[in-house]
Order: structure tokens, then sequence, then C-alpha cells
């Protein structure tokens, strides 16, 4: 258990690690990305209700989903390296966030397309979307809080704050749809309780949730990878890896 | 497969603009987000590469196998 703890430290170990599981969770992913969405632009039945617009729920859902379950990664990320300064966890907070912020840009915007023929406008200041689009913001915010420090410590310790601090955020989120009069239809999948979608949509749905979970994944090691390259520049095994690169 | 034709897939009854154009953004972004980090690793070897060069010609010219 401890030995683990401790290989994880270890910036040669996470990056090899890192990189075997990449090797296969990528095309496999990637396969399954290509799957789910020609499954629910082509294969799927058309809603009775809302005709052939529904199918952006596809993209739409499983990017807002991992947008949230992303931010949680980034926050316990940050408080892990608040409290027990591990480097791997600010390595891993800092690499959540430009992908958090590409999920929650695809789900604001798949939405604005999707309200237009159904509700009949691109945007509503409703509570739901407004918190989607301050979660962007403290996406973004992190990004651009770590560059604007020279002190990389420093910086580290700011936007785990901010990720801390924005965790207020994500239950205002999940709860919009009930606690405020809105636009947004409540969730049609529920744990407890019988889901209000039918099987055939929601198998599609269920494998792009998972897609973009593994997606999120792979976009997380990847941007560690590289994050870990750079800070480590001066060690031997990345000097060993460039000589490697350059042959 | 749900369509009976191309051009019925693509008018998606009035909705394919909407539907095509959420599905082509979403995909371009998510095609930035993964070459983003594979990009910036390749870039930051070879820029080390290049400086391990100019530094020491000699010495790593030739990179062990493995």
């Amino acid at each position: 258990m401890w030995s683990f703890f401790h290989k994880l430290g270890s910036p040669p170990w996470l990056f090899r690690i890192a990189g075997s599981i990449l090797r296969w969770l990528l095309p496999v992913t990637l396969v399954a990305l290509a799957v789910g969405l020609v499954w629910g632009l082509l294969f799927t039945a058309p809603d009775f209700r809302q005709g052939n617009s529904y199918r952006i729920i596809y993209i739409h859902v499983p990017a807002a989903v991992v947008a949230l379950a992303g931010y949680y990664v980034m926050a316990i990320a940050g408080a892990v390296s608040l409290i027990w300064k591990m480097k791997m966890a600010d390595v891993a907070m800092k690499a959540c966030a430009p992908i958090g912020a590409a999920l929650t840009f695809i789900a604001l915007v798949t939405g604005s397309i999707w309200g237009k023929p159904t509700w009949g406008t691109w945007w509503v200041w409703d509570a739901r979307i407004t918190s989607m689009l301050i979660l962007l913001f403290l996406y973004l915010g992190v990004v651009a809080l770590y560059e604007a420090y020279d002190n990389k410590e420093a910086a580290g310790k700011a936007c785990a704050v901010l990720s801390l601090v924005g965790m207020v955020n994500i239950p205002i989120i999940y709860k919009s749809v009930d606690w405020w009069y809105s636009l947004h239809q409540p969730a049609s999948i529920k744990f407890t309780g019988e889901s209000t979608i039918d099987p055939s949509m929601l198998y599609p749905l269920l494998w792009m949730i998972v897609t973009f979970y593994a997606l999120f994944t792979c976009c997380l090691l990847m941007n560690m990878r590289a994050e870990l390259l750079e800070r480590e520049a001066r060690t031997n095994w990345v000097k060993k890896l460039a000589a490697e690169n350059r042959a | 497969m749900y369509f009976d034709s191309l051009s019925a897939a693509l008018s998606m009854d009035g909705h394919g603009a909407y539907v095509w154009s959420a599905y082509a953004i979403s995909l371009l972004v998510l095609v930035l987000l993964v070459r983003a980090p594979r990009r910036r690793q390749q870039m930051f070897l070879r820029q080390l590469a290049g400086e391990q060069k100019r530094r020491q010609p000699g010495l790593t010219a030739k990179p062990e196998v493995e």
C-alpha cells in the first residue's frame, strides 16, 4: 500500500504507467467515440416530441456529466496538493482544468444549439445554464491563474484554493433544475426510481457517458505526461527520453 | 439505420443543421483536446533534443538501443 503511494510520487514511474495505459485506452476510446457518434446520429429513433433535434443529447449530456465529474477530480487533487503537498496531485489538478473547460464549452454550445429549435432561443439566463457558465469560468480561471504566477508553487496553491471554493457551484448545478423554475428539463436518468427515458435511447446515452469518462481519463493522463516532462526537464530520465526521441 | 436516404439523414426533418453542427463543433473541440498534449510533448522533447545536440555534439550522438 505505502509502496504504491511512494511510486505514485515518482515522475518517471507515473510517466511510464500512464503511457502503457494510454497505449490501449486511447484507441479503444476513440473507436467507442466513433461508434457512439454514429449510433446517436443515425441509428436511434427520433423523440416523439422533439423530433430529431434531441440527438444532441448524446453529446450534450455526457459532456456535461463529465465536466462536473472532472471538477471533483480537480478539486480533490487540489485539496491533496494543499494538505499533503503531493506534487503529482498538483500536476493532476493542472491537467484537469483545460479538459473540464473544453467539456463545459461543448455542453454549453450543444445546449445552445439544442435550445434554438426546442425552446426557440439560443440562450436564456436560466439557473442551470448560468451555473454551467460559471463552471466554465472556474475552469478557465484555474488555467489563467496558473499562468499568471511565475512561482509555480504559489500558482498551485492559489489554483487549489480557487477550485475548492468553486465546489460551491457544483450542488447548485445539480439542483438548479429542481430549485428554480427553468426551461431546462430535469434529469431523465435516475439512480433511484424509474428513468423517464426509453431503453433504445438510454443505451446509446450510457455508452457515450462511459466513453466521455474514458476520454477524460485519456486526456488527463496525456496532459499529466506532458506536464511531468516539462517539470522534470533537468532530470536524467527526461534527458534520456529526449535523446531517444532524437534517434 | 433510422433514415431512408442520405438527404433525409442530412435534413433530419429540418433539424439537420442544428444536429450536424452540434456534432461537428463537439468533434472539433475533442480532436483539439486530444491532440494538444501530444503536440506539446513532442515539441518539448524535440526542443530538448536540439539543446542536447548543441551542447555536446560528440557525446550523445549514439543513443542507447533498448
